[in-house]
């Protein structure tokens, strides 16, 4: 019987820090509410004061101003309204041309194919084996009708980092807007809006221990944004809505909680755990050997697929993602391992593992075990792989 | 929320019976193949006399849906005859694992589709297919459903990849609807050719790509 659930999916969701509950609980049932301006009644202002430091103290994360923060619903929105925002205000003036990778996460992917039916053009930035962006074939893609670059700091399901600074770069000579999806680099890997050229970033809670439902987006000061989400005049008149106070109080709290201690257990553990699985026979690092995710692991095993070796691992205590086609909701292979130049084997044998706060040691050891087994196992019933 | 598997698919899929290979088999079909996705293979012993199966043993590179079917076809297939056996469909094979997700079709069907093609494999090695059935259009249509569009994991036919069938004095000619320099367009040729090529009166299968 599995002694304990050992969780290797922080990159879909992350257990909650009570510390982060604790901080949100007076949002709930003492200063429960809504926002006001300085003129209303003294409840509303101290739930104002909440609001306001918790964005302060997230835009100093980022090396921002207050004003550059707002607060979204989660990194879906945030990149829905970096997208589509800067779409509503520039297209008409600028240009209808947008450069992303075809790595990038759904919400940036889906975002550009929306604005696509409405008459926008994309292109796509050639990505590299390890997921990295081929700089020069951006630069070629770039035109003066290009509004946006929208390309993510870290790849949700290979971990590849991309150089933001340089990107940022490219898209300043180049006089375009920079968009990145930092929704899973944030905080792990600093960013620091006073050295990069990027003006939009979406970033969220719920992958560092933070609640579900609160995120938020970088704009830089200046930066033509349209309001997508219309309702009242919240969040500098750029998204109506109710202020999630309690969702924005445990961000910027969950945000603190993240060391550089914690960060560096974490990547030892990465390391530790692709060696391991390296080790099982006809294995290959899916993503970038250096430049990857702390919390990232991803590896590819022939002969076998992704969904059958999930299930057996949750058989035995261990929750993991894969790329496998037979597992998605759409069943369809991933697009990170196809984009990277993978054929639909490597998308389905790969099996995603990623680390969070909560894993101990030992889970290192035993997943590495227990995938070493579960691929045999699979691997004795597969007509492949084996001597004719 | 409960898995989308009922009881019987887990435990089948934990424990499949029949797995692994028969030596010296009578009859084999392999389905599928790993550049598109799952795949299955057949193994049969089959008594001369009787027409009856008398062993069945079968491999998976697949899913739990796949690994599963594969299991339950082989327990289905076990003692019957040939005529019996040929007759077990996907319907059969998903009510006795006590339902399979409608969306798992495609990947579960490759074990029956494994089975008929080993019983087929043994007729035609044994001289029993009585009446041959010259190749249709349909037919070919049909063998197409099984190659799979690797971009997506379902078949080229409900992708709407096949743009024409031609057929004329045993050659074949089959149009896809993807550039000649597409990533898996080999992968799709080749499967195409897998599958079509074995057909009695069927000479030559020429694969375009246009997009």
């Amino acid at each position: 019987m599995p002694k304990r659930f050992i969780y290797l999916d922080n990159a879909a969701a992350t257990r909650l820090d009570e510390r982060v509950l604790e901080a949100m609980r007076p949002y709930f049932f003492e200063t429960y509410a809504v926002a006001t301006s300085q003129f209303g009644y003294s409840l509303g202002i101290e739930a104002k004061d909440a609001l306001e430091d918790a964005r302060a103290r997230l835009a100093a994360s980022l090396g921002a101003k207050p004003e550059e923060f707002i607060f979204t619903s989660g990194d879906a929105e945030s990149s829905n309204m970096a997208l589509k925002g800067v779409a509503l205000a520039l297209g008409a003036k600028k240009g209808k041309h947008i450069v992303v990778s075809p790595i990038e996460d759904f919400p940036v992917l889906y975002s550009a194919r929306a604005l696509e039916r409405q008459g926008f053009e994309v292109s796509y930035a050639r990505v590299d084996e390890t997921g990295r962006v081929d700089l020069d074939h951006l630069r070629e893609i770039i035109r003066p009708d290009t509004i946006l670059v929208s390309i993510q700091a870290a790849n949700q399901e290979i971990g590849t980092l991309q150089d933001v600074a340089a990107i940022g770069t490219i898209c300043r000579e180049k006089g375009t807007l920079f968009h990145t999806d930092a929704t899973h680099a944030f905080p792990r890997v600093p960013i620091d809006v006073q050295r990069l050229p990027v003006d939009l970033i979406t970033v969220t809670a719920h992958l560092i221990h933070g609640p579900k439902g609160i995120g938020g987006l970088y704009v830089r000061e200046g930066t033509p944004l349209a309001k997508w989400m219309d309702g009242g005049f919240q969040e500098f008149n750029l998204r109506g809505g109710i202020e999630n106070i309690p969702g924005a109080v445990g961000f910027a709290k969950a945000v603190e909680l993240v060391t550089e201690e914690e960060t560096a257990r974490i990547r030892a553990w990465r390391d530790e755990a692709i060696a391991r699985l390296l080790e099982i026979p006809h294995s290959r690092l899916n993503g970038h050997p250096v430049h990857r995710l702390p919390q990232n692991v991803n590896v590819s095993f022939r002969f076998v697929e992704g969904e059958s070796v999930l299930l057996h691992l949750d058989m035995r205590g261990f929750a993991v993602s894969t790329g496998s086609a037979c597992f998605s909701r759409s069943l369809e292979a991933s697009h990170v391992i196809l984009g990277i130049g993978g054929n639909h084997e490597r998308a389905h044998g790969s099996v995603r593992l990623t680390f969070g706060r909560y894993n101990e040691p030992d889970d290192v050891k035993a997943i590495g075990a227990a995938l070493s087994e579960v691929v045999e196992a699979l691997r004795k019933i597969s007509p492949l792989g084996k001597e004719e | 929320m409960p898995l989308p598997y009922s009881d019987l698919v887990m435990e089948h899929f934990r424990n499949p019976r029949n797995v692994g290979r028969i030596e010296d088999p009578d009859a084999k079909a392999v389905e599928g193949s790993p550049a598109c996705g799952d795949m299955v293979a057949v193994y049969l012993k089959v008594d001369e006399a009787t027409q009856r199966i008398e062993d069945i043993k079968f491999e998976s590179y697949g899913c739990a849906s796949n690994i599963a079917t594969g299991s339950i076809i082989t327990e289905l297939a076990k003692g019957k005859t040939l005529e019996e056996a040929k007759k077990i469909t996907w319907q059969q094979a998903s009510e006795a694992l006590g339902g399979l997700p409608p969306i798992k079709a495609h990947c579960s069907v490759l074990a029956v589709d494994g089975l008929r093609a080993a019983i087929q494999n043994y007729e035609e090695k044994h001289g029993l297919i009585k009446e041959r059935v010259p190749t249709t259009e349909e037919e070919i249509r049909r063998r197409l459903k099984h190659v799979m569009n690797p971009v997506v994991g379902l078949d080229v036919v409900r992708t709407k990849l096949v743009k024409e069938i031609s057929l004329q004095d045993g050659h074949v000619r089959i149009v896809i609807d993807l550039p000649p320099d597409h990533q898996f367009a080999q992968n799709i040729r080749e499967e195409i050719r897998e599958k079509i090529e074995p057909l009695w009166d069927i000479q030559s299968v020429e694969v375009e790509f246009v997009a």
